[in-house]
């Protein structure tokens, strides 16, 4: 089982090797393309990202022996959908207090943060802190 | 001034862009500004900086010179009977904020009723609801047609004995829909009541001549037009702006001030609290002077036949669907690509280095009506050319192929 900072310097590897955003693009969408469908009864409002220009959802629920958030998400758009995707595969299995105690400033070395993060109607920051959120209501 | 030439004006579109060229297509967002423009703002910022309407040393003076002579070159621009007439906002939005809180203070009341148009930006709708959080008003909206357009016979039956005031845009900023606002704004006179024309989208394609229009108020942007950021325009009839209560208070609106209650200015500078954004109302009059040395016939002209060529050149592309069909159009075309969110749309295409605006558009009761959440929009101006709607069709091409 790798652990949450594995799969962090996993994805960063994996990005960094590409040079321009045409490929950082294509890699996110195969990402989204790959994600597992997410049940439609958990596409609820409350499951809704506010604010980005595409719907996202994020669905967060603790394992049964209460030590692992598992995420499931989706989007109508190819790129949010991708971005939701690369965060489930890095945050998904892993336990609140390992969220918790990671920065996330593994998005600037992804090399996405200059293009995706400063402007929130692509959703990035809100799912990141939704999940941190989660993380930290259950550590509670 | 031919176009190739007009480009050299504008310094931005002489920059890579992710290391394309750039091809700017956002332009009812916010235009790009010219060198004139922008070398204005630098001379104020560099040598001129002075507080304006007070002191009397030669940089107050020679600020409050030049702040007052952009008055008149706007008034001349929209053709104003009255210097007076012209009032300096911080932009669209706050013209129409000034307007639902000072006419909406004085002349609206419980019970009255305004009109709107389901075209309106946000802009046009938040301030109207203020106001009827404040005060029990009803607020009516004209419907439009299948194409976009407004049903005229509509807008007739909206009006009571209780419609105070109609406000709604020359151009819509999502359909490009020309209102016929001379047709609306005799109406409304007939019925006795006032209009105000939001003219954010239309100061820079169409010739505003107030007078023959008749509109007793007409609210638009400097950034809209190669302007500044933070400068705006209200025109409003005098004899409406002598009877308004002032907006905001503060220095340069008063005339004397007593303990208790003090004397206002005259107009406009009633309607023109604190210290204005001088340097960027100075910088403004070099985009009108812009303007006017293109010539606006010529500007209206060359626009139209850029937008025909953008709908020549996107119609055929599979997939793609234009948003509406007014009978006139200007300055936007608002798409779709089927199955292709507009995010994923405006990113690819941004990618390549072109500029376009996705989303809703502030504009969410039209996007409701239109069926749609989110919709691509190309807008342009003087400085693009019919290379940039190639570039935008071919990039649009590549974005089907790259999902
Ligand atoms: C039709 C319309 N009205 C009002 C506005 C608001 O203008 P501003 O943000 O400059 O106040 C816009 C801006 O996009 C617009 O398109």
């Amino acid at each position: 089982m790798t652990t949450l900072q594995n799969r962090i310097n996993d994805a960063i590897s994996e990005f960094s090797t590409l040079e321009n955003i045409e490929d950082r693009y294509r890699l996110l969408i195969t990402y989204g393309k790959n994600l597992p469908p997410m049940e439609v009864s958990l596409k609820t409002d409350d499951n809704l990202i506010r604010g980005c220009q595409s719907q996202v959802w994020l669905h967060a629920t603790i394992s049964p022996s209460q030590d692992k958030i598992i995420l499931a998400g989706d989007s109508d758009a190819a790129i949010t959908k991708g971005i939701a995707a690369l965060l489930i595969k890095i945050y998904s299995e892993s336990s609140p207090s390992e969220i918790l105690n990671t920065k996330t400033d593994f998005i600037d070395k992804i090399g996405i943060k200059e293009h995706l993060s400063q402007n929130r109607s692509n959703g990035l920051a809100a799912m990141l802190k939704q999940i941190i959120f989660f993380a930290y209501s259950k550590k509670l | 001034m031919s176009t190739t030439s007009i480009k050299e004006y504008f310094p931005a579109l002489n920059q890579k862009i992710r290391g394309k060229d750039f091809t700017y297509l956002d332009s009812a967002a916010t235009t790009l500004k010219p060198r004139s423009v922008i070398e204005a703002l630098t001379q104020y910022y560099t040598y001129d900086t002075a507080n304006i309407h007070r002191g009397a040393h030669f940089l107050a003076n020679k600020g409050t010179t030049a702040f007052e002579d952009t008055r008149d070159l706007v008034a001349n621009f929209i053709n104003a009977a009255h210097r007076e007439e012209i009032i300096f906002t911080k932009g669209t939005t706050d013209s129409i904020n000034l307007i639902a809180a000072t006419f909406g203070e004085r002349f609206i009341n419980d019970g009255d009723e305004i009109i709107l148009s389901t075209l309106e930006h946000h802009s046009n709708i938040i301030p109207w609801q203020l106001l009827s959080s404040r005060k029990k008003i009803t607020i009516k909206y004209i419907p439009i047609d299948g194409n976009g357009d407004l049903i005229l016979s509509e807008y007739r039956k909206l009006f009571t004995s209780k419609t105070k005031l109609v406000s709604i845009t020359h151009v819509s900023n999502v359909l490009g829909t020309v209102n016929p606002i001379k047709e609306l704004i005799s109406f409304a006179h007939t019925q006795g009541v006032p209009i105000l024309i939001d003219g954010a989208q239309s100061i820079n394609h169409i010739l505003i001549d107030v007078q023959e229009l008749d509109c007793d108020f007409y609210a638009f942007s400097a950034h809209k037009m190669f302007g500044p950021n933070g400068v705006g325009v209200l025109y409003a009839k005098q004899t409406i702006l002598e009877e308004l209560p002032p907006y905001q208070g503060g220095g340069n609106m008063i005339d004397q001030v007593g303990e208790i209650s003090s004397t206002y200015n005259k107009i406009p500078h009633k309607f023109e609290a604190g210290t204005p954004a001088i340097g960027e109302v100075i910088a403004f009059a070099e985009a009108i002077k812009f303007i006017k040395a293109i010539g606006q016939k010529q500007i209206s002209k060359y626009d139209e036949d850029l937008l025909k060529y953008t709908i020549t050149k996107l119609s055929p592309i599979s997939g793609l669907k234009i948003i509406g069909n007014p009978a006139k159009r200007s300055g936007v075309v608002s798409f779709t690509l089927e199955n292709v969110h507009s995010y994923d749309l405006g990113s690819i295409l941004d990618m390549q280095g072109i500029a376009i605006r996705t989303g809703n558009h502030c504009a969410q009761q039209l996007m409701k009506c239109l069926n749609l959440t989110s919709i691509a929009r190309a807008s342009f101006t003087i400085y693009n050319t019919n290379s940039d709607i190639d570039r935008l069709a071919d990039g649009i091409r590549k974005v089907k192929d790259f999902l």
